[in-house]
C-alpha cells in the first residue's frame, strides 16, 4: 500500500483534530498544556498568536473545534477547550510588554482598512510589526464592529473588549472612527498600496408576511435592535416579546428582551430544535433563563389586535430530512396565533456594497458578492482584498480572524511585486518528547474523568442584568482540573520501519486498538476499502486517516488508525527498538498554515 | 513509566457471547521488558479466551518461577491463579485439577522451569494425563536471573554474554510426545493469527495439551548470533499445516475454501481444521511427528503448528475415577464420611 506521507505536516495536523478545525490553526493541546503548568501568561500569548482575541474568544467563540475534539470518541464530552482560553486571558499577567511593536521606521506602505471588525484588526496586527501605514476607516464611534455592535455584555462585557481592541490600536493604527466610506473609488483614489474591506454582513433580512404593513411599526430587524441596545438608543422592551429565529441572533435578541422588562419571551422557529442554528449552549442558556424555544412553527400572517397588539399566525410543520440532508417541512394543518407587543426577525443577514461602484473593475456575482480568490482573498482589482463577513456572507469572529491572517500575507506579498498565490508555507518540527526510559516530557497519563461544568451566576439575577456576565469562568483549580481532560494530539506517534522487529507489543498494548500488523496489500485505491475488514477493529470515524508505513522486513505493513489515539505513549512506552516516538508537533507562522 | 492502560475502548470493539470484549480479559500492565515474546502470548491467551466466550471465573492461571511464570499477571485479571515454586507449577496444578475439575487449567512455564529444575514434574503431569494446558515460553535463556543458557538452547548455542552451549538441547515437544501428550503444538509468540487458533483448539482439547511456544528475550538473546531472535525465527520459521479452529456453533460453510485439509474432530463437538502445505503431513501419528521435527532441524528449520492430536484419550480423572463433583461443592458427610467407612478401609488393608 501507499505509504503515508509524512515529510509535510499535513498528516500530522489533521491528527490535531481541534487545531485542524479552528480556522486559525490555534494550538490548542499546547497552550492546554501550559496553563496545566500555570503558565498563563504564556498560554494567553500562544492564542494571540494565532486568534488575536484570547480573551474575547475565550467567551464568545463560535467553538469549532469542540465537536472536533478527540475526545468526543472516547467518551461524552469534548475538553471545555474555548473556557480554557478565557482562562488563559483571566490569569495572565501585564503582557504589554510582550506585544510585538511597530518599528520606528516604516516601510513605506501605506493600506486603508474599511470596516474596524475582527478581520480588518486582524490585518492591522500582522502588518502593523512590518512597518506598514494602517489608516483604518469605522462607520461607528469605536472599533470592534459586530463584537461591540450585537454580542450583548452579558456575554462578552465591553472592558475585556476594549483591553484587546487596544492592544492593537495602540501599536499604531491611525483610525478614524464615525468614517463611513461612501465611495470605493474615492478612495481608492488616494493611491494606497492596498486596501482591504472588511464591513461584514451588516444587513438583517425582513420577514414581509401578509399584514406587514399593518405592524410596521413594531415588527424589528433583530440585528439592528441590537446594536440600538448597545449604542443605548433602545433601553426598554414591552412585556411580550415574540423572535422570529433559531439562530444565534435569535438567541441574542431573546435573551437581551428579557433584561430590557420583557417577562414573556417566546422564540418561534420553523425547524425543529435539534436542526437550529444557535449553538447548543446558547440555546441552554436561554432556556435556563425561562424563554420558551417553540420549534415546528412556521409563520403565516402578521395582524394587527384591537388592543394595539400583535397577532402572529403559525403553521406547525414536521421537518423530515432526505438522504443528502435536504429539509423538506410538510405542513400539518394546525394553526398556532401567539400575541405580542413587539417581533425581532432574526432570519438572517448580508453583505451589503451600495458604496462600492460597479464601474471600477470590481467584479460581482449574481449573489451581489465580490468575485475572490478563495486563497488570497484578493478581488478582480488586485489591490483591493476582502475579509470577514464581507467576503462570503456572515460567519464568526474567529474565521474573520483566519481571513485576516491570510489577506495580510497576500497584501504583504502583493507590496512587494510578488503573486499572493506564491504563498509561503509553515516550517514544521517533530520534537522527541523522551526525557529517560519511560518518560515523556508531557503527562501521558489519560484523566477519565468528566467534562467540568463553568460556574455562572445565579439564573435569576442573570436575566435582569443587561450588562452583567453570566459566566464566571474556572477558578483555577477547576481550570487545572479540565485541562488535564487533554489527550496532547499535538504529541504525534512517529514510526520508524527501519528499528520495528514486530513484537507486536505495542499492537498489544495499545488500549484504542490504533495500532495493526497486516500482510502488505498490493493494490491501489481509498484506504478504507483496501483495509475493510483486515484490521482488529471496524472503524468508527471514516473521515479520518490511516497511517500507514512502508513495508517491514517480513513483508508486513504497519497500519495505524488515527482516529482513536489518545496519544498516551504506551506503544512508545512498550517498544523495544524506539520505533514509535512521541513527537511534539511544531509550526512555526501557523498563519501560514491558513488555506 | 505508565502503569496503567486507559480504560478508554474502542467502541466497535466486539463483544462475545458472556458480553464481554477482550479487554476485560487483560491483566495489569506488564513489567517484562518492552518487546518480550512473552507479552505477545498473554495478548494471544487474552484473545483465545475471549473468542471461546470463557467465564474469566472458570479460569485457573498456574505458574512457577521466571519471567515466563510471572507473565499470568499481564492476562486474565479476573481469573484464579497460583504462581508456585521454581519448576512446582505441575504438581500444584495435578492437586488443584484433582480438587476441581471444572476449571480451565491454564499453564504458563518456561524453558528454564520446565526442562532443567522441573523435568520430572514436567514428565509426570504428563504421564499422568492431567487436562490442562502447559505453554512453555521458550526463549533458551533464563531471562529473570539475567539470561545464562537453559536446556533447550542447541549445542554450539551463544548467550548475549558470550557463553557457548557445551550439550545437546532437550526438545520439549519430542519429550512431550513421547511421554504420552494428546496435544502437542509448537508456535512462535510472533504467529498471532497461529497462536491463537492453536490456543483455542488446545484450550478445547480434553487432555493434556503441550504448546511450546518460541519466544524471544529481547533484553538477553535477541543478538544477531542467536537463534531465539525475532529476526532468526521469522527467517527460519516453517509450517506444514495452518490450522483453523471452528467452534461448535459455527456451521460448516457448504463452499469450502479450495486446497488439502483435514478435519479433526474435538471431544466438544469443535474442530481443528488443517490446511496442509506439506502433502504428506498427517498429525494423528507420533513417530511421523518426532520425524517431522529432526528432518526440520537438519534443515535448520523451526517446524510449527500442530504436531500431533489424540481427541480420544482417557484423562487422569476418568483413569482414577475421581470425583466428578469439585471438592469444594461436595457436602460435609460426603467429603468426610466418618469413623465408620475410615474403619472400614482400615481393615481392608489388614
Ligand atoms: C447578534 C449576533 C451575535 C453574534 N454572536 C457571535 C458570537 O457569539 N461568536 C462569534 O464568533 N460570532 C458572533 N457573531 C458574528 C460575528 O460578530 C461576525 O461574524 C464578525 O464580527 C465579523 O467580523 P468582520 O470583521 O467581518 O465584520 P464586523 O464585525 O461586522 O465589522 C464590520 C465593521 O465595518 C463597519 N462598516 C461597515 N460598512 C462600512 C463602511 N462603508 N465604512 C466604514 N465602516 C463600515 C461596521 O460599522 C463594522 O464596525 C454574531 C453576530 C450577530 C449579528
Ligand atoms: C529453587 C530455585 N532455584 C533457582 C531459582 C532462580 N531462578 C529464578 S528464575 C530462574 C530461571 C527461569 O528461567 P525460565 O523458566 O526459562 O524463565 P524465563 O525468565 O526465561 O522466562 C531461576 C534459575 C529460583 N527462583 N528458585
Ligand atoms: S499513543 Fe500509542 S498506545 Fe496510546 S492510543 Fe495512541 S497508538 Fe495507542
Ligand atoms: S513495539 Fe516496536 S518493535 Fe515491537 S512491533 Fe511495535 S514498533 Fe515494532
Ligand atoms: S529478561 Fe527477557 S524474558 Fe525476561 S522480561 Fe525481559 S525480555 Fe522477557
Ligand atoms: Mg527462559
Amino acid at each position: 500500500m501507499k505509504k503515508t506521507d509524512v515529510n509535510t505536516y499535513q498528516h500530522y495536523l489533521k491528527v490535531v483534530d481541534c487545531q485542524q478545525a479552528c480556522p486559525a490553526h490555534t494550538p490548542v493541546p499546547e497552550y492546554i498544556r501550559l496553563i496545566t503548568q500555570q503558565r498563563y501568561s504564556d498560554a494567553y500569548m500562544l492564542n494571540w498568536q494565532s486568534n488575536v482575541f484570547p480573551g474575547i474568544l475565550g467567551r464568545v467563540c463560535d467553538r469549532p473545534c469542540e465537536p472536533a475534539c478527540r475526545r468526543t470518541r472516547v467518551e461524552d464530552k469534548a475538553v471545555a477547550i474555548c473556557r480554557l482560553k478565557r482562562v488563559t486571558a483571566d490569569y495572565k499577567e501585564d503582557i504589554t510588554e510582550r506585544l510585538p511593536k511597530a518599528p520606528k521606521r516604516q516601510n513605506g506602505k501605506r493600506i486603508a482598512l474599511v470596516g474596524a471588525g475582527p478581520a480588518s484588526l486582524t490585518v492591522a496586527r500582522d502588518l502593523l510589526p512590518l512597518g506598514y501605514q494602517i489608516d483604518m476607516f469605522e462607520r461607528d464611534a469605536k472599533a470592534g464592529g459586530m463584537m461591540r455592535s450585537q454580542i450583548p455584555q452579558f456575554r462578552l462585557p465591553h472592558d475585556v473588549l476594549d483591553e484587546e481592541l487596544n492592544y492593537i490600536l495602540d501599536m499604531g493604527v491611525n483610525g478614524y472612527f464615525n468614517h463611513p466610506i461612501d465611495s470605493l473609488e474615492n478612495l481608492l483614489n488616494k493611491n494606497y498600496d492596498a486596501v482591504f474591506i472588511g464591513t461584514g454582513a451588516p444587513k438583517g433580512r425582513h420577514l414581509p408576511l401578509p399584514g406587514y404593513d399593518d405592524c410596521q411599526l413594531d415588527i424589528k430587524i433583530g440585528i439592528d435592535w441590537l446594536s440600538g441596545v448597545s449604542f443605548e438608543h433602545i433601553s426598554e422592551a414591552p412585556k411580550r416579546v415574540v423572535v422570529l429565529g433559531g439562530g444565534n441572533t435569535a438567541m441574542d435578541c431573546c435573551r437581551t428582551a428579557k433584561r430590557l422588562g420583557a417577562t414573556d419571551v417566546k422564540v418561534l422557529v420553523r425547524s425543529s430544535f435539534e436542526a437550529m442554528k444557535a449553538s447548543p449552549w446558547e440555546k441552554e442558556d436561554a432556556m435556563a433563563e425561562e424563554i420558551a424555544i417553540m420549534p415546528n412553527h412556521s409563520p403565516l400572517e402578521y395582524k394587527r389586535n384591537d388592543d394595539g397588539s400583535i397577532q402572529i399566525a403559525f403553521e406547525k410543520v414536521i421537518s423530515s430530512y432526505d438522504k443528502s440532508n435536504n429539509r423538506t417541512l410538510t405542513p400539518t394543518g394546525e394553526i398556532v396565533k401567539v400575541d405580542c407587543d413587539l417581533v425581532l426577525v432574526a432570519i438572517g443577514q448580508d453583505t451589503s456594497f451600495p458604496w462600492i461602484e460597479r464601474d471600477i473593475g470590481l467584479k460581482f456575482n449574481d449573489w451581489s458578492q465580490p468575485i475572490l480568490n478563495k486563497l488570497t482573498l484578493q478581488s478582480t482589482l488586485p489591490q483591493v482584498f476582502f475579509g470577514g463577513d464581507s467576503a462570503f456572507g456572515p460567519e464568526n469572529i474567529i474565521t474573520a480572524v483566519a481571513h485576516g491572517h491570510k489577506a495580510a500575507i497576500s497584501i504583504d506579498l502583493f507590496c512587494h511585486g510578488k503573486q499572493p498565490e506564491n504563498r509561503p508555507d509553515s516550517d514544521f518540527n517533530l520534537i522527541s518528547q523522551k526525557m529517560g526510559m519511560h518518560e515523556w516530557r508531557y503527562d501521558n497519563q489519560i484523566e477519565h474523568h468528566q467534562r467540568l461544568a463553568v460556574p455562572h451566576i445565579d439564573w435569576q439575577q442573570a436575566s435582569q442584568q443587561l450588562a452583567t456576565e453570566v459566566e464566571l469562568g474556572f477558578d483555577e483549580q477547576l481550570a487545572l482540573q479540565e485541562a488535564q481532560r487533554c489527550l496532547n494530539c499535538d504529541i504525534q506517534t512517529v514510526f520508524t520501519e527501519s528499528k520495528c522487529i514486530e513484537c507486536s507489543a505495542c499492537e498489544d498494548i495499545c488500549p484504542l486498538d490504533c495500532i495493526n500488523f497486516i500482510d502488505d496489500i498490493h493494490k491501489s485505491g481509498d484506504a478504507n476499502t483496501l483495509l475493510a475488514g483486515k484490521l482488529r477493529v471496524e472503524k468508527a470515524t471514516p473521515e479520518q486517516d490511516y497511517f500507514i508505513s512502508d513495508k517491514l522486513h517480513t513483508g508486513h505493513i504497519m497500519v495505524k488508525d488515527e482516529d482513536l489515539c489518545v496519544h498516551c505513549g504506551l506503544c512508545a512506552e512498550r517498544c523495544p527498538t524506539g520505533a514509535w516516538d512521541m513527537q511534539k508537533l511544531i509550526l512555526s507562522n501557523i498563519e501560514a498554515t491558513i488555506k | 513509566m505508565s502503569y496503567a492502560k486507559s480504560t478508554f475502548r474502542h467502541p466497535n470493539l466486539k463483544v462475545n457471547d458472556i458480553g464481554l470484549t477482550y479487554r476485560d480479559y487483560e491483566g495489569v500492565v506488564s513489567t517484562l521488558c518492552a518487546g518480550c515474546g512473552h507479552d505477545s502470548i498473554s495478548a494471544a491467551i487474552v484473545h483465545a479466551c475471549a473468542e471461546l466466550s470463557l467465564p474469566p471465573h472458570k479460569i485457573a492461571k498456574m505458574s512457577g518461577i521466571g519471567c515466563s511464570s510471572k507473565a499470568p499477571n499481564y492476562f486474565l485479571g479476573r481469573s484464579h491463579g497460583f504462581n508456585s515454586v521454581h519448576g512446582r507449577m505441575p504438581s500444584v496444578t495435578t492437586g488443584a485439577n484433582i480438587a476441581n475439575k471444572d476449571l480451565t487449567y491454564l499453564a504458563m512455564s518456561g524453558d528454564g522451569d520446565t526442562a532443567s529444575i522441573g523435568l520430572g514434574q514436567f514428565a509426570h503431569v504428563i504421564r499422568r494425563r492431567l487436562n490442562m494446558v502447559y505453554m512453555v515460553a521458550n526463549n533458551g535463556v533464563y531471562g529473570l536471573t539475567k539470561g545464562q543458557l537453559a536446556a533447550t538452547s542447541d549445542k554450539g548455542a551463544r548467550n548475549k554474554a558470550g557463553d557457548i552451549s557445551p550439550f545437546n538441547e532437550i526438545d520439549l515437544c519430542v519429550m512431550a510426545l513421547q511421554l504420552g501428550a494428546s496435544f502437542v503444538a509448537r508456535c512462535f509468540s510472533g504467529d498471532r493469527q497461529q497462536l491463537v487458533s492453536i490456543l483455542k483448539a488446545a484450550i478445547s482439547h480434553e487432555g493434556f495439551a503441550f504448546i511450546d511456544i518460541i519466544s524471544p528475550c529481547v533484553t538477553f538473546n535477541n543478538q544477531a548470533n542467536s537463534k531465539r531472535s525475532y529476526d532468526y525465527v521469522q527467517q527460519h520459521i516453517s509450517t506444514a499445516a495452518i490450522s483453523d479452529f471452528v467452534p461448535v456453533k459455527d456451521e460448516i460453510s457448504c463452499d469450502l475454501p479450495a486446497g488439502n485439509y483435514d478435519d479433526i474432530c474435538l471431544h466438544d463437538g469443535s474442530l481443528i481444521r488443517l490446511y496442509k502445505s506439506d502433502e504428506n503431513f498427517k498429525c494423528d501419528d507420533k513417530l511421523h511427528a518426532i520425524n517431522m521435527i529432526e528432518k526440520h532441524k537438519v534443515k535448520n528449520q523451526i517446524l510449527t503448528g500442530l504436531l500431533y492430536v489424540n481427541p480420544a484419550i482417557d484423562t487422569y480423572h476418568e483413569v482414577n475415577q475421581t470425583s466428578d463433583t469439585p471438592l469444594n461443592q461436595l457436602r460435609e458427610d460426603v467429603l468426610c464420611p466418618g469413623q465408620r467407612v475410615l474403619s472400614s478401609i482400615n481393615e481392608s488393608f489388614r
